[in-house]
């Protein structure tokens, strides 16, 4: 009966969204304010029964009603309940109700937190956000009922995959639809923009703190991915420039990029038609990841479900949506004009070199993830393309963008003026080298090009970030929000720099077979092998090794790396034993059983690994304080009156 | 005018973008042959499994067609398909040259004892540098090399006597000695 319920509350969302789209689009246009008002109780309603349907699912998992297809394919009745909860996303059908039910939760945020923006702009972007929403409903119905019944009903479930089973993995897919989903709304405001031929940037400022807000969302949830990666995966990889990887990173590239020239639009009027693309764009590529995802048309670990008929589908739905707002963009773009100029070393060029690289990066890693497509369709050959070509095609943008970083962050609006932290820039970047040189040639022992490169970048960018605060010391306490965000994001970008650059240049992996009381050395540090045993979890046998970490003679830790065997059958997963300390990991994971108490073994010296995911944490914390900066919520409230007026822009000071 | 067919772009990489991937719901990406098919076999010269003090190299092989196999002790594929290479190699049609990647040496030796020999000669590479030539994913792959020492097939995963028969006979025949 609840399966029952949950299939016909979508329906009830599916109608609800269509009364929004066609309120919100059509009362705008017609100037109906009764019908745009309309649009609100139905973003509301959409929410709930969405909510409603969600929960439906969830309840289906809770009570192990295998009668659900879908419940039967991904949960069984030995796994355990935070598990079964997490198992209503952990197939096709759950994520794609979690995708829609993120949809609604933004359109009901927009509907509830933008009560400064006119009548008629709110209705359309809430109208846009209809058709998405009416769209992805349609496609769930149509496609992939979650509720579809079984019958007769299985005794038990299959199995959550095991590789999902693991806390990381619950949080990161959510995460990560919430920042796809989230471009939605930046999306919504490009379209609103261009179908009302707004010719101001006043759209610039209300769309800022919700594209920080889906950023930040996705950077935490792609880094949630990289980090389970590297523990669960048992490589010890923590990017595989896999292509569901990169359907994931694309639109954080281009979410980076529009959160910048989103800046540029709102305060000096400039980039008005690139933001807008650029704002399409991310949203584009947020589906086109979904779309690579879900059809099947690129092969990866993560596509769990392919079928040719979804693809269609949301082909055709992306056709509607990037289609029909590109289309939109050819028709309007042109009539937008930039408020007067800027000079060659003021902050709108840094920006504007930010945007180009970003999107470079971000178009030489679409290119490299469809290439095998592209050459396959023009007939000629087939071919992978695999982490060598990303490696270097993301270094190519990225050390340029780094670099301009550096002195972006100190550059003043409209005029070629650095001041008087030039000099110190150039200092700080001497010392970077020098640093980087000997943290090269003492630490790790080994100098080399990229090494170097990557070290003086990483120091010199956190070097710029705290340079500021430091300069303004004494008024820090007037210093907006949005400040202190920018300082703590780059520094994060500095940070990340740092752990990819130690670990690309300085990291030791060993694949070895050790036997009972063998023990093996990485850099230092020796592994001891002191055998298995046999060990259970509540849904899974695993085999755990003791690996006994010392250096110089002293023991300091012990590892349990595990290969464990899950009930439900498939192939056995790694667990693998890290030791952690700020400088380094240490690695051991468990490979296969060599027989006679020998196993293969991956051991693994990891230096700074851990300023990855710490950068990128900070990036995130960034965003999240940025959007508290109060003038998105002030400043938009004073500014109304004067953007309601469809100014041609603003006049530049 | 100029400025306006600037704006058309973004549609039109759009529009080319969505032909190709509607080309690619309907063909099987699965089906990733290597780059080096059709090219000269990257030349290795390695010391051999059984014998450290004897090598074994691409040129011994020179003017006939050969099998190259990539296995190694650690991969339960490999012990799979095992058995087909067996047959294979009793049907004497091509040699099979072993590249026992990332392996160790006695266990390596133990294996081809307890489950036979189905090689002509095995090349050892705990290190993988010739596997790196070969552009080797992960074991077993095994590669066809023509006469001429071009490579003319590579099979991803095990082998079958299916894959065998449909694959690698009809080019073997067809390049069959030096003619």
């Amino acid at each position: 009966m609840i399966p029952e319920l949950g299939h016909f509350v979508l329906v009830l969302a599916l109608l609800m969204a269509v009364a929004q789209a066609f309120f919100g689009l059509a009362g705008a246009s017609r100037g109906n304010v009764a019908w745009m008002r309309a649009a609100q109780p139905a973003v509301a309603g959409q929410w709930v029964f969405l909510m409603l349907s969600f929960g439906a699912l969830v309840w289906s998992f809770i009570q192990f009603d295998f009668s659900v297809r879908y419940v039967a394919m991904t949960s069984n009745s030995l796994l355990p309940l935070f598990y079964r909860i997490a198992a209503a996303w952990g197939g096709h059908e759950g994520s794609l109700l979690l995708w829609g039910t993120m949809l609604a939760t933004w359109s009901v945020a927009v509907a509830a937190f933008s009560r400064s923006m006119p009548l008629p702009y709110k209705s359309r972007v809430l109208g846009v956000l209809g058709l998405v929403s009416v769209g992805f409903l349609l496609f769930m119905l149509f496609t992939s009922s979650p509720f579809e019944r079984l019958v007769p009903a299985a005794a038990d479930g299959n199995d959550l995959n095991p590789l999902l089973q693991d806390f990381a993995l619950v949080i990161h897919p959510p995460m990560l639809y919430l920042g796809y989903v989230g471009f939605s709304v930046a999306f919504a405001f490009a379209c609103a923009t261009l179908i009302e031929g707004r010719l101001d940037v006043a759209w610039a400022r209300w769309a800022r703190p919700w594209t920080l807000a889906a950023w930040l969302c996705l950077t935490i949830g792609i880094t949630l991915g990289s980090w389970w990666a590297y523990y669960e995966l048992g490589w010890g990889g923590y990017w595989f420039w896999d292509p569901v990887e990169n359907a994931s990173f694309m639109p954080w590239l281009a979410g980076a990029a529009l959160i910048h020239s989103l800046a540029v639009t709102e305060k000096r009027g400039l980039f008005k038609s690139w933001t807008l693309l650029l704002a399409v764009s991310a949203f584009s590529l947020s589906l086109l990841g979904t779309f690579l995802v879900r059809s099947g048309v690129l092969v990866s670990v993560h596509a769990f479900a392919s079928d040719p008929a979804r693809g269609l589908f949301i082909l055709g739905f992306l056709c509607a949506v990037i289609g029909g707002a590109l289309a939109l963009y050819t028709w309007r773009a042109p009539l937008l004009k930039s408020d007067g100029g800027f000079e060659l070393l003021s902050r709108e060029a840094f920006l504007l070199f930010n945007n180009a690289l970003l999107i470079a990066a971000t178009g030489l890693i679409l290119l490299g993830t469809l290439y095998p497509l592209f050459l396959d369709a023009l007939g000629l050959g087939k071919i992978s393309v695999g982490p060598p070509y990303f490696g270097v095609a993301f270094l190519i943008p990225m050390v340029p963008l780094l670099l301009l970083l550096g002195i972006g962050m100190h550059s003043s609006w409209k005029r070629s003026q650095i001041g008087p932290a030039a000099r110190q820039l150039g200092v700080m970047l001497a010392v970077a080298l020098v640093a980087a040189l000997l943290i090269s040639k003492f630490v790790y022992g080994e100098v080399h090009a990229m090494g170097v490169v990557g070290f003086t970048v990483a120091l010199w960018v956190m070097g710029a970030a705290l340079l500021e605060p430091i300069r303004r010391r004494g008024k820090l306490r007037g210093m907006p929000a949005g400040f202190w965000g920018m300082t703590l994001a780059h520094f994060g970008v500095g940070l990340f720099a740092l752990g990819i650059t130690g670990v690309e240049s300085y990291r030791i992996e060993k694949d070895i077979g050790l036997g009972v009381g063998d023990s093996t050395e990485v850099s230092g540090y020796v592994f001891r092998f002191e055998g298995t045993e046999q060990v259970r979890g509540p849904n899974y046998q695993a085999t755990q090794g003791t690996v006994v970490l010392s250096r110089d003679g002293e023991e300091f830790a012990t590892l349990y790396p595990q290969k464990r065997f899950y009930a439900s059958g498939g192939n056995p997963m790694t667990e693998a034993g890290i030791q952690v300390t700020p400088a380094r990991d240490l690695f051991v994971a468990l490979g296969e059983d060599l027989g006679a108490g020998k196993w293969s073994m991956r051991v693994q010296y990891k230096p700074l690994i851990r300023y990855i995911w710490i950068g990128a944490a900070f990036m995130a914390l960034g965003g999240l304080v940025s959007i508290a900066d109060r003038r998105f919520r002030i400043r938009a409230q004073a500014e109304v009156p004067k953007a309601a007026g469809r100014l041609a822009g603003e006049r530049a000071r | 005018m100029k400025r306006s067919l600037w704006f058309l772009l973004p549609g039109g990489l759009f529009i080319a973008l969505v032909a190709f991937l509607y080309f690619g719901l309907y063909n099987d990406p699965r089906e990733i042959p290597s780059p080096l098919i059709g090219k000269p076999a990257p030349a290795f010269s390695l010391e051999t499994l059984a014998d450290p003090s004897r090598t074994v190299s691409t040129a011994d092989y020179q003017g006939r067609p050969y099998l190259v196999n990539v296995w190694g002790t650690w991969c339960p594929e490999c012990r799979r398909e095992h058995e087909v290479l067996l047959a294979i190699a009793r049907t004497k049609t091509v040699p099979i040259v072993g590249l026992n990647w990332k392996d160790d040496r006695e266990l390596a030796q133990r294996w081809l004892v307890q489950l036979g020999n189905p090689y002509d000669s095995v090349a050892f590479d705990p290190e993988g540098q010739a596997a790196i030539d070969w552009g080797v994913y992960g074991a077993p792959e095994t590669f066809l090399v023509s006469a001429d020492g071009t490579v003319l097939y590579k099979r991803i995963g095990p082998m079958n006597l299916e894959v065998w028969q449909r694959e690698f006979l009809p080019m073997i025949n067809g390049t069959g000695g030096p003619s």
